[in-house]
């Protein structure tokens, strides 16, 4: 292998590749040394570093309380969509990868392909639908619509992952007197934490960044999420571009934060799973 | 998407009758499983599209819904905004060329493990994690005229080439898909590098062997490998460009300057919601519909004839 030996054509990708990761960096390096600024500083230093790390947009972000509604909006909004979405979805897998039933494939793919439906086509008769059941602008609303669009990838992550389970350790159960549910719960779910660890990240992710349902379900001022806060903030505060940078930076580590714990419990989860296996 | 195959059997051994007995039950218990997840995707997917339907061929007045036939669909066909809406989320098809031809060259790049190979991998991924509205912000002040992109251009006497990138309304579009690919291209990096990973390696060997060029090499054998892949992404990419751009432009430049970044879903909203013209809305809600099912239906009729390497 060429790995060590720096020839030519190594140093021409080493390059190539150094200039893909400095555009790739080059934005979150901008929003984090800009959210360190102070609004006079940025006006005649934007590239370099801070000259003295400043903390005050970190302060002026918190001290509205704005944001603080905000966070907490979209950690309600966030978890409690995740969390039912798979408590539903653990339901339905269980169904579609053990048990018999008329139509079954059919019914799975159809659910499956509903993954690339585009939100925005069911927006409107939606936005209809929970005036009717006077649903708009509330919590409740914007769950039931994350559930649902989240369900079909839920489905199908879960399903797959159901199915790999050996069928000889849920019929020694099965003949040990327990039911479904039980089976279900004690040891489907229990020897699927990995598939759970990253449908979780996955639907955390997508629930947090989710902007469009957001702005049009969740218009009173106190149901904004961070997205649709911040965008409106963005055009409104534009002269202050230090305090809107510290309020993405931390928008985005919240939920980065539980990418890099996750990952890492995920793979411990993988190879714990292996091991015993 | 992935075809779900083969049922699992639950039970193999047993009698007849207690076969027979548990296959009742079964379908039973999946009645009362599945009963969630279906009334969910009742009340969010099906009964919206049948109501989108039944909208697209009405109008509202006086909070009265009248039936107009096709008449809105017709109406689209006059409009300048929805004809550039259209034209628009054409142009951004080219993106996907581009995501595909990078992804597969930086995944190869990555493939060859040169020394820090992991660490690229990681940085190259990252910009898929942040979210979209995250994106979209830092990067309009990036675009800002008096921003850092033309402050660098100017400090290096490429001032010629400072222009505003956003507020033009012939570089607004390029300046959004040059956004978009910057986000998106992590996943593709990253979807491709896990399927080389997984070709076997005398494949490379032999032709190592053979003394076939880096050139070579790729093009007879990596390619083919990536087939089913590439095919899968690009799929995923054309859907993404026809109906999932709204965060983009949303945030960058709500369809300005004018209406040079104007792009169907932004069109919907603004139709359903700012001009309360909800058949209008609804009717471009079913051609979307339509084309995303067509590209779907494509995707199935040109993996029917690959079924061997699409695994």
């Amino acid at each position: 292998m060429t790995r060590n030996k720096l020839t030519p054509g190594v140093f021409l990708k080493h390059v190539v590749l150094m200039f893909m990761s400095l555009s790739a960096l080059f934005p979150i390096y901008f929003m984090v040394i800009t959210s360190f600024k102070t609004k006079e500083e940025y006006v005649y230093n934007k590239f370099n570093l801070p000259h003295s790390f400043s903390f005050e947009s970190y302060s002026q972000v918190f001290s509205g309380g704005n944001f603080i509604k905000w966070f907490a909006n979209s950690m309600l909004l966030t978890f409690s969509s995740v969390i039912v979405v798979a408590a539903i979805a653990s339901l339905a897998a269980y169904a579609f990868a053990r048990l018999r039933f008329r139509n079954k494939d059919i019914l799975l793919n159809f659910i499956i392909a509903l993954m690339v439906v585009p939100p925005v086509v069911m927006v409107i008769p939606l936005f209809n639908f929970l005036v009717d059941m006077g649903l708009i602008n509330t919590m409740y609303g914007v769950v039931i619509i994350y559930v649902g669009l989240l369900l079909p990838f839920s489905i199908f992550l879960l399903t797959s992952f159901f199915k790999s389970i050996p069928t000889s350790i849920i019929e020694a159960a099965y003949l040990d007197g327990c039911s479904t549910l039980q089976i279900l719960f004690r040891i489907i779910i229990p020897l699927s934490m990995p598939a759970f660890v990253t449908l979780t990240i996955v639907n955390v992710l997508w629930a947090w960044n989710e902007l469009m349902i957001a702005v049009i379900f969740l218009q009173d001022d106190s149901l904004k999420t961070l997205m649709v806060g911040l965008t409106a903030f963005q055009s409104r505060y534009n002269l202050n571009i230090p305090v809107t940078m510290a309020g993405l930076l931390i928008t985005t580590m919240t939920v980065l934060v539980l990418y890099i714990f996750g990952q890492r419990y995920f793979i411990k989860g993988m190879t714990a799973g292996s091991v015993k296996g | 998407m992935k075809g779900m195959n083969q049922a699992t059997d639950l039970v193999s051994t047993g009698s007849t009758e207690k076969r027979a007995e548990r296959k009742l039950t079964d379908r039973y218990q999946a009645l009362l499983f599945l009963a969630p997840a279906v009334l969910v995707i009742v009340s969010v997917f099906l009964y919206p599209v049948v109501k989108l339907v039944q909208y697209s061929l009405q109008v509202q007045d006086y909070g009265q819904w009248k039936w107009v036939g096709l008449a809105n669909y017709r109406g689209l066909l006059n409009d300048d905004i929805f004809r550039q809406a259209a034209k628009n989320n054409a142009i951004l098809l080219l993106c996907v060329p581009i995501l595909v031809i990078l992804s597969i060259f930086f995944a190869i790049l990555l493939y060859e493990k040169i020394r820090g190979w992991q660490a690229y991998r990681s940085i190259v991924f990252l910009p898929y994690l942040l979210a979209i509205p995250v994106v979209g912000i830092v990067f309009s002040y990036i675009f800002q005229y008096n921003g850092i992109l033309n402050e660098i251009l100017r400090s290096v006497g490429l001032g010629r080439l400072a222009l505003d990138w956003l507020a033009d309304s012939k570089l607004a579009l390029p300046t959004v898909m040059v956004v978009i690919i910057w986000k998106e291209l992590g996943f593709g990096v990253i979807l491709f590098l896990s399927r080389l990973l997984s070709v076997p390696e005398e494949l490379y060997e032999a032709a190592k062997l053979d003394g076939a060029s880096w050139w070579q090499t790729h093009w007879n054998i990596t390619i083919p490998q990536l087939r089913g892949i590439i095919q899968f992404y690009s799929i995923v990419a054309v859907i993404t460009m026809i109906s999932w751009v709204f965060n983009y432009v949303y945030v960058m430049t709500k369809g300005g300057p004018g209406t040079s970044t104007m792009v169907s879903e932004l069109y919907i909203y603004q139709q359903g919601f700012r001009f309360n013209l909800m058949g209008t809305a609804s009717a471009v809600g079913v051609i979307l519909l339509i084309v995303t099912s067509i590209v779907i239906f494509l995707q199935f009729k040109v993996r029917g004839g690959l079924d061997s390497d699409t695994e």
